[in-house]
């Protein structure tokens, strides 16, 4: 099991108390197998714990990106949340620590032997 | 501005756009005049772009003011409103550089529209050249945060050189829009394809329609290409006419909160460190102190993303921060919490250390309250400080 981060960098970021998380695909490869893995569906379930709403997905082909709109997961947000991170500061290194299964074609492909 | 006296002493003709106003842009002004009088620079000019504070209007439009996230209606906190203010456009600002400003200083302004003023006040863009509009919003957006452009940030920042000198971001805008993104020679951090597209969709919504006063942009046409090192090429920005209405940044009061934190070290760290913070809330609650609201972190075991992607068994971790928060209506009960936290050190298990920065401080909640206002009830406009 590896996790997310083989295959891809991200960025996120606050609007109010909705949070967004952009992944990157490192490789036009990786692109494709996230855009068929990594759904709204399975981002949600992820943050869960968080108490994030429904989450949306939106395609960016053109930056390899997949870039998902996570409402209500800073419980506020800004000033109201009590929480460490009322930011969503830590949620990109969040996802890509997801765990994966990524076929072995797909990891060689990121590191290829000489 | 004392810092850049005597670059412009020396003949230095870089004019300044700056958001800086905070709530009284005009106050800023006179601060800024009286700093270029005390530097012999009194040939300056200063601008002040006003009309963002759109207070009056929603206290007497409330009904209207429905909460982008939550849909309620701002009557709810009506009694507790401080503070109301519209993101304007690049207009006032592309007005007052035309009239030979070399200072523009902005309350609320949205952050792109920055740069889409200078690039409109230079090239002599229309208001609805949407194409090169978006291409300069695109590029005010890269510039807004930072060096976050630049590497700061980033999730590959362990690989960049010069870390603790990363560079500020530059863009250097083309007639048509398109421009490249820098940073000056020298510095640190790094301008890559990589660090340019995590800035671009950093606080997006829907990257099909980015919205500003000036214009709503679409990204899905953006190709980025190296263009030298620490250069990256942005082109393809497209624009489309930019929303009715705009948007309004409110805030009200919301009662008090505050945070305390300490340090459990030894075995069971994690296990002593719930039991400690719990036991805090449970002592307070019990004196009959209401709290709206509590929380009970403990660091290191993954807690500031609610412990997703944590890698080891709490009961392996050899120390914690504890971090205990709570929130009230009122101000009392979060004054008494302050008081509660130190006498862990005392009462709580071995190896409770950590309280060298005194008692935690009760801080003023600031609810936020995002919401659309028609552009009749703001009335952009600027003057000579």
């Amino acid at each position: 099991m590896r996790t997310l981060h083989a295959i891809a960098f991200a960025r996120s970021g606050d609007k109010g108390s909705s949070a967004n998380v952009a992944v990157f695909a490192r490789t036009p490869a990786a692109y494709a197998w996230l855009q068929a893995h990594l759904t709204a569906a399975k981002v949600e379930a992820y943050f869960r714990p968080l108490g994030v709403g429904p989450v949306r997905r939106y395609e960016v082909p053109n930056l390899g990106a997949l870039n998902f709109v996570l409402p209500g997961i800073l419980a506020g947000g800004g000033s109201c949340s009590l929480r460490i991170d009322a930011q969503g500061k830590t949620l990109g290194q969040a996802l890509l620590a997801m765990p994966v299964s990524l076929p072995p074609e797909l990891l060689s492909s990121l590191h290829p032997t000489p | 501005m004392s810092s850049l006296a005597g670059f412009w002493q020396r003949g230095g003709r870089t004019r300044i756009v700056t958001n800086a106003g905070g709530l009284d842009p005009l106050a800023c002004g006179t601060a800024v005049r009286a700093v270029l009088a005390r530097a012999n620079l009194p040939e300056m000019k200063v601008a002040v772009v006003t009309g963002d504070d759109v207070l009056a209007w929603v206290r007497t439009h409330a009904a209207d003011c429905r909460n982008l996230e939550t849909d309620a209606s701002l009557d709810t906190v009506l009694p507790r409103l401080v503070t109301a203010n519209a993101y304007l456009e690049s207009a006032p600002i592309v007005a007052a550089l035309q009239a030979g400003a070399h200072i523009v200083i902005t309350g609320r302004v949205a952050d792109p529209s920055l740069t889409v003023g200078p690039a409109r006040a230079h090239f002599g863009w229309g208001a609805e050249d949407y194409d090169r509009l978006a291409g300069a919003t695109v590029a005010g957006h890269l510039l807004e945060c930072g060096t976050q452009s630049c590497g700061g940030f980033s999730t590959d920042w362990l690989d960049l050189a010069g870390t603790h000198d990363i560079g500020f971001p530059v863009a250097e805008i083309a007639a048509d829009g398109s421009f490249v993104l820098t940073k000056p020679a020298g510095t640190g951090g790094a301008v890559t394809i990589q660090t340019v597209k995590e800035q671009l969709l950093y606080e997006i919504g829907d990257p099909g329609a980015y919205l500003s006063p000036d214009v709503t942009v679409s990204f899905l046409g953006l190709q980025l290409s190296t263009d030298g090192e620490d250069r990256v090429r942005v082109t393809g920005a497209a624009g489309r006419p930019p929303p009715e209405s705009y948007k309004v940044s409110a805030t009200y009061r919301h009662g008090f909160k505050a945070h305390g934190m300490l340090t459990i070290y030894g075995a069971q760290a994690v296990e002593k460190a719930r039991r400690a913070g719990h036991g805090v809330l449970q002592r307070l609650t019990g004196a009959g102190c209401v709290y709206r609201e509590t929380l009970v972190e403990c660091l290191g075991t993954g807690a500031s993303a609610g412990g997703l992607g944590q890698r080891v068994p709490e009961s392996d971790l050899i120390e914690t921060v504890l971090r205990i928060s709570v929130a009230a209506d009122t101000e009392e009960p979060v004054r008494r919490f302050t008081r509660a936290v130190a006498p862990l050190v005392t009462s709580g298990p071995q190896g409770v250390t950590g309280y060298a920065t005194g008692r935690p401080k009760v801080l003023p909640v600031f609810g936020y309250w995002p919401c659309l206002v028609s552009r009749a009830a703001a009335q952009p406009q600027w003057s000579f400080a």
